[in-house]
């Protein structure tokens, strides 16, 4: 009878055991570091300066009046407006074009999905020539219709549409396999009976069958989409340095120049918490608002 | 294997068997395909090389209720969906209602169809299901949005009216107290009826089921056979029913159709189907248990001996021929052939007895009172008119009675 409650603790302590190494990684990789951040955003640590004082939510005040940091994340929201309901969008029209298709399927699924494998500084080079305002195909084309194209990369009225529009090309291949893996998981039982119910056009079916079932796909997508559109910065970093005149300066990129250029790692560690409140927000907005208006089988 | 020469196939002893395979659909009794109705007339259909309907033609007169009878793979869930129109044939014609829908939609072919699975929309409320057929066909496009819909101008009416279609389609079939639940919530049976009020809400031109019973237990499934032999009779359309079960399809249809490696055997009314088969297939497929098939042997003047015994048959074949007597034709006859008992089962009412004539195992089904026991010889004779005779093809041949059958 004594021997059942020893046990017990014994399972218990077995139990911490064989969790330890994942907790102690946790603590390590992802728990100190963010405590250390949130505590930095509160300090003016710059590298060199020691020791740092603590300065409350001076670091803060001085973000909102920091036109430069505005400016950034105005632009962030700007280009997450344009990205992430173009590329889902996309995702979603090229996912049902490829589903509907007989011939060729692996083919455009490998093409639409290239961008995603390949690596975005990489591919960014090839981006700096075809937007090349004079020897860019896409201007000279564009010349051949006797339209002069604009500076893409380094006006401050284009720049931001055509970091987007690079945005859209990494993010719709990816968008459309998830997409594809949707659709697949829905019984094509389904669109067949909504064909003898009386759905005549495609867009019928979509709209009784496909759309309603493919919920909680597309709420995984958008949700993806905004985070990772979020986070954009290696083509800020390589195509233009936040440039012109911080006309595609980016959240992150305003965050790494604070941080590694003027090394002001509190101050950048600040607009990291502020980034990280806006991903926690829409991860809120995901699973209180959205997750309520979506079937799931 | 020697062709048996003599006069070729022959139909059997009472009437002839109800019509072949490639027959004329106007042939069928108490049909004309251009009075309504559903017909397909020769039909054919390979996927990948392999044929998967070959020349099939079928009529289901208007108000009747025919079975599609065949083992899983023979093509006949593909015929329906040809019917439906989700797959098309490579030729052949398909009428629904008179009118030629070969080329149409599935939408405007006015077809009702009771899927395997159900395929119940899991995002609707049975309700919903329900109203699906009625929403799409009188709903606009912009009536049907979800909000701005029920602004839209004869929204409100329009809706009302379907609302009251469901509540009268779902009342006999006991799902008034489930409208508001998804299908999700559901047992098997009553998705079942789900799947039924959805198909039968609007007046459809043709009815068609795929094995709707199949993924019910036992006891519901007898139960829901009755239903739906009831709705059908509500509804009056031309009923083609999918199914690999015997008894359902005996149990319920009008006329059997059995169908088998894409190709319709035979079709005609079940007591038809079961006494006078077209042929080996038909006859083996129909009937638990089995019918009981002997090697046997028509002589120069045609007389039939099996088991190496003479038997009271003369069949105008000559050479080897299949004597087939069902279970329950057998009679215990002293001069008959001898059997050995090998296995006996008491079923209540009555029992199987498991024997072996001249290695050949057979069944017979008796009275619950005989008394037998294993290893035991019976003397088996058979009810002459009953017994059926096919030749070395498997096609039936005539068998005439010799002499009197003595009981």
């Amino acid at each position: 009878m004594e021997a059942a409650p020893k046990r017990r603790r014994g399972e218990a302590v077995g139990a911490w055991l064989l969790t330890l190494p994942a907790v102690i990684s946790f603590t390590v990789l992802l728990l100190l570091p963010t405590l250390a951040a949130v505590a930095m955003a509160f300090t003016d640590f710059e590298l060199g300066v020691w020791p740092p004082a603590w300065i409350g939510l001076e670091n803060f005040s001085e973000l909102l009046a920091d036109r430069g940091f505005r400016q950034s994340f105005a632009n962030t929201v700007i280009y997450v407006g344009l990205v992430a309901p173009v590329s889902v969008g996309l995702g979603l029209a090229f996912a049902l074009l490829i589903e509907a298709g007989t011939r060729g399927r692996a083919f455009f699924r490998a093409v639409f999905f290239l961008p995603v494998v390949s690596l975005t500084v990489a591919m960014a080079s090839a981006w700096q020539y075809l937007l090349h305002p004079t020897i860019g195909p896409l201007n000279s084309l564009l010349r051949s219709l006797g339209i002069a194209g604009p500076a893409w990369l380094s006006s401050s009225d284009t720049v931001l549409v055509s970091l987007a529009a690079i945005g859209v090309w990494e993010n719709a291949g990816f968008n459309m396999v998830l997409f594809m893996a949707g659709l697949t998981a829905i019984p094509r039982e389904l669109r067949e009976a909504a064909s003898v119910d009386g759905a005549r056009s495609a867009w019928s079916r979509f709209r009784l069958v496909t759309w309603p079932l493919l919920g909680p796909t597309t709420l995984f997508v958008v949700t993806i989409t905004l985070i990772r559109s979020i986070r954009v910065f290696d083509t800020v970093a390589v195509l233009t340095r936040g440039g012109p005149n911080r006309a595609s300066e980016t959240l992150l990129y305003t965050m790494y120049t604070e941080g590694f250029t003027f090394l002001r790692l509190g101050y950048s560690a600040a607009i990291t918490l502020v980034f990280l409140a806006i991903v926690l927000l829409l991860m809120l907005l995901q699973t209180r608002v959205l997750d309520k208006r979506v079937h799931y089988g | 294997m020697n062709a048996a020469p003599a006069s070729g196939p022959h139909s059997g002893p009472d009437s002839g068997p109800d019509s072949g395979p490639n027959s004329d659909p106007n042939s069928d009794p108490g049909s004309d395909p251009d009075s309504g109705g559903l017909s397909v007339e020769r039909a054919q259909l390979a996927l990948g090389g392999q044929p998967i309907l070959r020349d099939v033609s079928l009529h289901v007169a208007q108000g009747e209720f025919v079975a599609l009878l065949g083992p899983s793979g023979c093509g006949k869930t593909t015929l329906m969906r040809v019917i439906a129109g989700i797959q098309s044939a490579d030729s052949g014609r398909v009428r629904i209602g008179g009118r030629d829908v070969t080329a149409a939609h599935p939408a405007r072919r006015n077809v009702a169809m009771v899927f395997q699975s159900y395929a119940l929309y899991p995002h609707l409320t049975v309700a919903q299901n329900i109203a699906v057929p009625l929403t799409m066909t009188r709903l606009n496009g912009w009536q049907r949005m979800p909000v701005l819909g029920g602004m839209m101008p004869g929204s409100r009416a329009a809706r009302a009216a379907i609302q009251a279609d469901v509540a009268r389609t779902a009342g006999p079939l006991g799902l008034s107290h489930l409208l508001d639940r998804k299908p999700g919530q559901l047992s098997g049976g009553q998705r079942q009826r789900v799947a039924l009020a959805r198909a039968v809400i609007r007046a459809p031109g043709a009815f068609l089921m795929d094995e709707p019973l199949s993924n019910l237990d036992a006891a519901l499934r007898v139960t829901t056979r009755r239903e739906i032999v009831e709705v059908h009779r509500r509804v009056g359309a031309a009923t083609l029913y999918v199914t690999h079960d015997q008894s359902e399809a005996l149990t319920m249809a009008d006329r059997i159709a059995v169908m088998q490696a894409g190709e319709i055997l035979q079709i005609a009314t079940p007591e038809v189907i079961y006494r006078d088969p077209v042929n080996l297939d038909v006859a083996s497929f129909i009937g638990s248990p089995r019918i009981n098939l002997l090697e046997a042997m028509a002589g120069e003047s045609g007389e039939v001996r099996a088991a190496g015994q003479p038997t009271p048959l003369r069949t105008p074949a000559r050479g080897p021929v299949t004597l087939a007597v069902r279970p329950e034709d057998w009679v215990l006859d002293p001069d008959g052939l001898p059997a050995r008992v090998e296995h006996a089962e008491f079923l209540g009412d009555h029992m199987l007895v498991h024997l072996r004539i001249a290695g050949a195992p057979v069944i017979l089904r008796a009275e619950a009172g005989l008394r037998v026991t294993v290893g035991e010889t019976l003397h088996l004779g058979f009810a002459p008119e009953r017994a059926l005779l096919f030749g070395a093809d498997g096609r039936r041949v005539a068998a005439e009675i010799r002499e009197p059958a003595r009981a």
